[in-house]
């Protein structure tokens, strides 16, 4: 039982991060290496405006919400609109120097020790019991719902939002979208602020069950590979590669060896590659993009 | 890629003439002048210098490597830091279970990187772009993992203490002679890549890089040439990795982290792509760039203040050099030289004249 909800605890996470992924490939087709830091800034963020507005504590996640918003579009306006059209390589490395700059920054800005959001928040972590006598935090049980809510509401802006659609349809073809007027900088910008969105709830929950550090990175780094398991351009695929890749990880903790926790999503990754390269719902592309 | 742009036309008129690596005597001289001064360097400088310049030529051996396969054969590597690891480790691990020789060492590393090459080279028979540096970044994880599991199985938990080699009876320890070592396998590995690529594999790579299908046309064999060119840039790894594990005498994954294969996919950005001048380049650059941030913060008021955070502010700071870089200066460092030599050979003109416009 407990190894079930741990699944579902870690499925939870990678699909929240896995998510930032799979928008911003969809759109852009780029690779974005620095979404675990960008989530780790979205957990600092709320650490500060946890200690700013210290009365209020839905005041702060609100404000730090909109500011990790805001991250996502300065990324994409400042430094990501040069890259488009430039080779992958290029890209690639914008993302992953921008992964550097923004851990320099963090550091710098608020040191490297571990910090704990949630005291500064005042709220508590209680265990509850669920089903069968396992246990679960409430900040984990809070993830689970928000993995819902977010993918439930993802899903319903891609098929019913006006943006949504526009957003779909530069994915599929950038130039015929352009060319029916949809303001690609917009898009692209909007993509890069859900994603930024996304990734920094899910390091805000991290930060408030277990608090925060640099570790973060390397989750963000292992939700790739829950992304490229169901595809990098769907949706549904990253939520069921998120499935598998947890159940894998959590498994091999539990049965084989605590230290492989850092292996299992990437060897779960290069099976697929060798299998499957385009994962299990995404679309079958030219893997020609050199 | 950019050639060196020159002042008159220098042809050639005999084979000799073509195969020679240093064509005119304004090459040779300057080249003469430049072997000195890298031979009289280490009898001037200080202890500090001398590390940096062992450090440098390290870092070239594996960005030329680096070069070679990302640069020239196009194939994107996210798996470097994971390769030097394991020429290092192959070291470590030898030096620890059989007490072995570097002259037997050393070969094991590069076969070990050989084979690794295989292995991180054979996603990229199916996987292009994007992908193939994914697959090679999930290998990268592998390798160290392996790494720190016998680290720790075998009670090494903080790294593996690696005595200096011996050669004739004579412990190699003192810094001059690495420095030879070192610049004499950099040396080495330049002349290697330098021939490689004007023979008939360098070819091949640039017209795989240039575009697949049109390569195979040509009939180059695609797969044997880019696993070639995994199987040789990872020997070199791997061999620049195991020099790194004798130089510093101790062998641990943390020196291998990601951040590791980021600094030399950094060195082949900033240096330039397709340009083995713009390796070294870059290997000297990336190496000493913390070291000037370093005087940098210490010589500004408060010194002491900032001490702790000097870590923070290299990384921020080699983020930054690298995106304005991939920004601002694709061509990278080579791009810069050329330009300027460009300024002066064509002074007082700015362009030059659409006819003569042939290199």
């Amino acid at each position: 039982m407990q190894l079930i909800v741990n699944i579902i605890v870690l499925a939870a996470i990678y699909a929240l991060l896995a998510c930032g992924y799979v928008l911003i490939y969809r759109v852009s087709r780029v690779l974005n290496m620095a979404h675990g830091e960008i989530a780790m800034l979205g957990a600092y963020l709320l650490y500060t405006t946890a200690s700013l507005f210290v009365a209020n504590p839905f005041t702060a996640i609100a404000v730090a919400v909109v500011m990790s918003l805001t991250v996502g579009v300065l990324v994409y306006v400042l430094l990501m609109r040069k890259m488009t059209g430039e080779m992958v390589l290029a890209a690639i490395l914008t993302t992953i120097a921008i992964g550097i700059l923004l851990r320099g920054l963090i550091v710098l800005i608020w040191s490297a020790a571990q910090q704990h959001p949630l005291q500064a928040l005042h709220f508590s972590n209680p265990s509850l019991e669920v089903f069968g006598g396992a246990r679960i935090s409430a900040c984990a049980a809070l993830m689970v719902v928000m993995t819902a809510v977010v993918y439930g509401g993802l899903f319903a802006f891609l098929r019913f939002g006006r943006w949504g659609v526009r957003m779909r349809a530069a994915g599929q073809n950038p130039l015929l979208a352009a060319q029916r007027g949809v303001n690609l900088n917009a898009i692209y910008a909007l993509a890069w602020a859900l994603s930024s969105l996304s990734g920094s709830i899910a390091g805000m929950l991290i930060a408030l069950d277990s608090g925060l550090d640099q570790t973060m990175v390397v989750i963000g780094l292992k939700a790739f590979a829950p992304a490229l398991v169901g595809g990098l351009d769907s949706l549904v695929g990253a939520l069921v590669g998120s499935l598998i890749v947890a159940a894998a990880e959590v498994l091999a903790i539990h049965y084989i060896d605590p230290l492989l926790s850092d292996v299992v999503p990437f060897l779960v990754l290069i099976g697929m590659l060798i299998v499957r390269p385009w994962g299990l719902f995404g679309t079958r592309e030219e893997l020609d993009r050199v | 890629m950019s050639r060196p742009p020159r002042a008159s036309g220098y042809f050639r008129t005999s084979y000799a003439q073509d195969l020679a690596l240093v064509g005119t005597r304004f090459e040779r001289t300057s080249l003469g002048v430049f072997v000195l001064a890298l031979l009289a360097f280490p009898f001037m400088a200080s202890a500090f210098q001398l590390d940096l310049a062992c450090q440098v030529f390290l870092a070239c051996v594996g960005a030329l490597s680096l070069m070679l396969l990302t640069g020239y054969a196009g194939q994107i590597s996210l798996g470097h830091a994971g390769l030097m690891a394991a020429g290092a480790f192959t070291v470590g691990i030898l030096f620890r279970e059989t007490n072995a020789p570097f002259w037997i060492t050393l070969p094991a590393a590069a076969l070990v990187g050989a084979l690794l090459g295989i292995i991180f080279g054979l996603p990229s028979l199916r996987l292009r772009g994007l992908y193939l540096a994914v697959s090679t970044l999930a290998l990268h994880f592998v390798v160290i993992y392996v790494g720190g599991e016998y680290e720790s199985r075998r009670g090494f938990s903080t790294g593996i203490v690696i005595d200096p080699p011996t050669l004739g009876g004579v412990a190699i320890s003192d810094g001059r002679v690495w420095y030879f070592i070192l610049l004499a396998a950099a040396a080495a590995t330049l002349l290697l890549c330098v021939n490689l690529l004007r023979a008939r594999s360098g070819r091949a790579w640039r017209a795989i890089r240039a575009h697949e299908t049109v390569a195979e046309a040509l009939g180059i064999s695609i797969a044997g040439y880019k696993l070639l060119a995994f199987v040789i840039s990872s020997a070199i790894t791997a061999v620049a990795g195991a020099l790194f594990a004798y130089y510093r005498g101790f062998v641990s994954v943390e020196a291998f982290s990601l951040f590791l294969t980021i600094q030399y996919l950094a060195m082949v950005i900033i240096g330039g792509m397709g340009s083995l001048l713009g390796a070294l380049l870059g290997a000297a650059f990336v190496t000493i760039f913390p070291y000037i941030i370093e005087t940098g913060l210490l010589a500004l008021p408060g010194a002491q203040r900032y001490a702790s955070l000097l870590f923070a502010v290299n990384y921020a700071g080699f983020g930054l050099v690298m995106i304005l870089f991939l920004i601002f200066e694709p061509l990278g460092l080579v791009g810069i030289w050329h330009r300027i030599q460009s300024y002066f050979l064509l002074w007082p003109f700015k362009h030059r004249s659409a006819s003569g416009s042939r290199r």
